[in-house]
């Protein structure tokens, strides 16, 4: 009999590509997911709630926060480290990935590249300990993914700034201690470094979802509030400051996805080698077989494009329109992992017994947010013809 | 306060562990080498007395070339130096043999504490620790679940059958503990980078002032005269209770002579 390799990154010899300390760190996220996270997650889920700022001290203690930045306390890690960890973090749930990418590459990573020296000392500390939250708020209600088109406003009066607008789906939003808000000025769109404990902040809470319950999900609603002059990203101007941040966070859901894909397949392949029917393990059966190996495939393919990008990444090399292949394949086909996995465990595939319909359900929003499939599509289209089919 | 926390690579606690059949020894191809899980708790015990009374926190690994790894391990958990003594001669070695290797090691460098898991997940003799402090003629403070440290003073609560014996003695000492002792904490990220910067000393046989020919599978005072894998569990017996179930239970129960 052949040697049996239930782990598809062992089958493709993955750990060759990674350093020792690499290697190490995704160990030590592999062991605190199933510590800390795997035997929770399930209820979170269902219950629609997350313990975020006890999880936040833990990614804090870590590195995990902001990992990817130099200096204020950050662990300056690689990107591939990086994506490693938002790997392992989301094979035990997308939702709590969601935490970690806002936090480090949408929130920190604004200050960090666009804030100001003071800014930065007030901020990064703290948000790297875990001890405050970031919440980022770009996307508005009628604004997706045409996001320029925010109504957003904010204005001068006197040395102060005065916001008005709201935004919707953002992550962490109910327990932040600092929000990125992005508004339309008379200077063209600027970020904002906002504490949520400004008069004029509010955020409500959003129910009702089916996906990422395991995640706190906010529309946030600026009345009239008043930030100080200095409040501003002195930085970035127009649209290039958040879609900088958006490239860090989706090169982070490109091995991301992977992780939650990963979870599916082997919990799949444990329950088909189990599980008998007719007599015989499914896994026995040529139509189960086809599907793992397909599966199997897809996996390795999006971690050998995750971990070239990750390695261009290290070098400056990595562009746009590259993280937008590896988000755009690696979200579409972890989904559609999961969803092939559900069909293997039949009946119990529906069950929260199982990971596999949390992440198959949490893949849905990770599919659609930090640009569409749609837009993804597009962007690369764009590439290949030099015709914009969007704009 | 000078603390050494001695740890052993053992292949990973869930995996399918072999024989080599050539010479009976581990076949440590066959699993991931980790380090002993009950080596964490001594790690995490050594740092917390150096947290609360400074001092420096020494790893000491007798194994081969990869064994460095389980040292970097702990050092990424925040330990400061590492010791691995490697030496082809070292394969096979029984538990008499390492505690020579380590007490030569560990003598005359001043340690104040020297520190074990109170075994091993592949051996599980638990013997090294008692070995070692009797090579060195130093008090052994052994299965310890709290270890206080008061000055010179050391005193433990050795985990008993009926509860625990409060064990005091003067520094140095050895020390084995428990997994009741302390939650061992994860090695940061900063802590993994910073590990390969730490000072990592690599000795011989000969280093630790022990003869190549007392150590080694020709020295050890055991050996494995043949192995076989364990038999396929056979097929149970199931009994459908329709109302005489304990009563079956107990006729299979007398049946085995159990009862």
């Amino acid at each position: 009999m052949t040697m049996q390799v239930q782990d598809v990154f062992t089958l493709f010899s993955i750990d060759h590509l990674l350093s020792e300390e690499e290697r190490a760190i995704q160990g030590v996220v592999r062991n605190f997911v199933d510590d800390q996270i795997r035997p929770y997650v399930a209820d979170w889920f269902e219950e629609g709630t997350l313990p975020a700022r006890e999880l936040a001290l833990e990614l804090g203690k870590l590195g995990m926060l902001g990992m990817h930045l130099e200096g204020y306390g950050c662990a300056g890690m690689s990107g591939v480290a990086y994506g490693l960890a938002a790997l392992e973090i989301e094979a035990g749930d997308s939702g709590l990935r969601s935490l970690m990418s806002v936090q480090g590459s949408l929130a920190m990573y604004a200050i960090h590249a666009f804030g100001s020296e003071e800014q930065r000392l007030e901020w990064l500390p703290r948000m790297a300990t875990g001890e405050a939250i970031g919440c980022f708020g770009l996307t508005e209600p009628d604004f997706g993914s045409n996001p320029s088109g925010m109504r957003t406003t904010a204005r001068r009066d006197g040395d102060d700034w005065v916001i008005d607008g709201s935004k919707i789906w953002i992550t962490n939003g109910n327990v932040a201690d600092v929000s990125i808000v992005w508004a339309q000025t008379e200077d063209g769109i600027r970020g904002f470094v906002a504490p949520t404990s400004t008069p004029g902040f509010q955020a409500n809470l959003i129910h009702k979802k089916m996906s990422l319950r395991a995640s706190i999900t906010s529309e946030l609603v600026f009345t009239s509030m008043r930030l100080p002059g200095d409040a501003m990203l002195p930085g970035v101007r127009g649209m290039k400051g958040p879609l900088s941040c958006l490239n860090e966070a989706r090169f982070g859901i490109a091995f991301g996805a992977l992780g939650a894909a990963r979870d599916c397949l082997e919990s799949a392949t444990a329950y088909a080698i189990n599980r008998e029917q007719f007599d015989r393990p499914i896994a026995g059966f040529q139509l189960t077989q086809k599907k793992l190996v397909d599966m199997a495939l897809e996996l390795g393919k999006g971690m050998l494009l995750a971990l070239h990008l990750g390695r261009l990444k290290d070098e400056h090399r990595v562009t746009p329109e590259q993280i937008s292949l590896g988000k755009l394949n690696n979200a579409r086909e972890s989904l559609a992992i999961a969803r092939e996995c559900r069909s293997i465990l039949g009946g119990n595939g529906i069950s929260l017994e199982y990971p596999i319909i949390r992440h198959m359900n949490n893949l849905e929003s990770v599919f659609t947010y930090e640009g569409t499939n749609e837009m993804h599509t597009l962007i690369i289209g764009q590439v290949l013809t030099g015709i914009s089919a969007f704009r | 306060m000078k603390i050494a926390v001695c740890v052993k690579q053992v292949p990973d606690t869930w995996a399918e562990k072999r024989l080599r059949p050539a010479d009976s020894l581990l076949d440590r191809e066959s699993a991931e080498g980790v380090l002993n899980e009950l080596d964490e708790y001594a790690v995490e015990e050594a740092l917390k007395i150096q947290e609360a009374h400074g001092g420096e926190v020494t790893i000491v690994s007798m194994g081969p070339e990869r064994a460095v790894e389980t040292i970097r391990k702990a050092l990424s958990m925040g330990a400061d130096a590492g010791i691995h003594i490697v030496d082809d001669a070292l394969s096979g070695s029984d538990a008499l043999a390492t505690s020579a290797v380590l007490a030569g090691v560990l003598k005359d460098r001043g340690f104040d504490l020297i520190i074990f898991g109170s075994e091993s997940t592949d051996a599980r003799m638990s013997v090294v620790p008692a070995m070692v402090s009797e090579r060195l003629g130093l008090p052994q403070l052994t299965f310890a679940q709290k270890v206080d440290v008061n000055g010179g003073t050391i005193t433990i609560e050795r985990q008993t059958d009926y509860g625990f014996d409060s064990v005091e003695a003067s520094s140095p000492v050895v020390v084995s503990v428990v997994e009741k002792i302390n939650e061992p904490r994860y090695p940061s990220f900063k802590g993994i980078m910073a590990a390969k910067k730490k000072p990592l000393e690599t000795l011989s046989v000969a280093d630790a002032g022990v003869a190549a020919g007392s150590v080694g599978t020709g020295a050890a005072w055991s050996v494995v005269a043949d192995f076989a894998a364990r038999p396929p569990k056979a097929a149970g017996t199931i009994v459908n209770d329709e109302g005489a179930g304990g009563v079956k239970i107990a006729e299979f129960l007398a049946t085995n002579k159990i009862i």
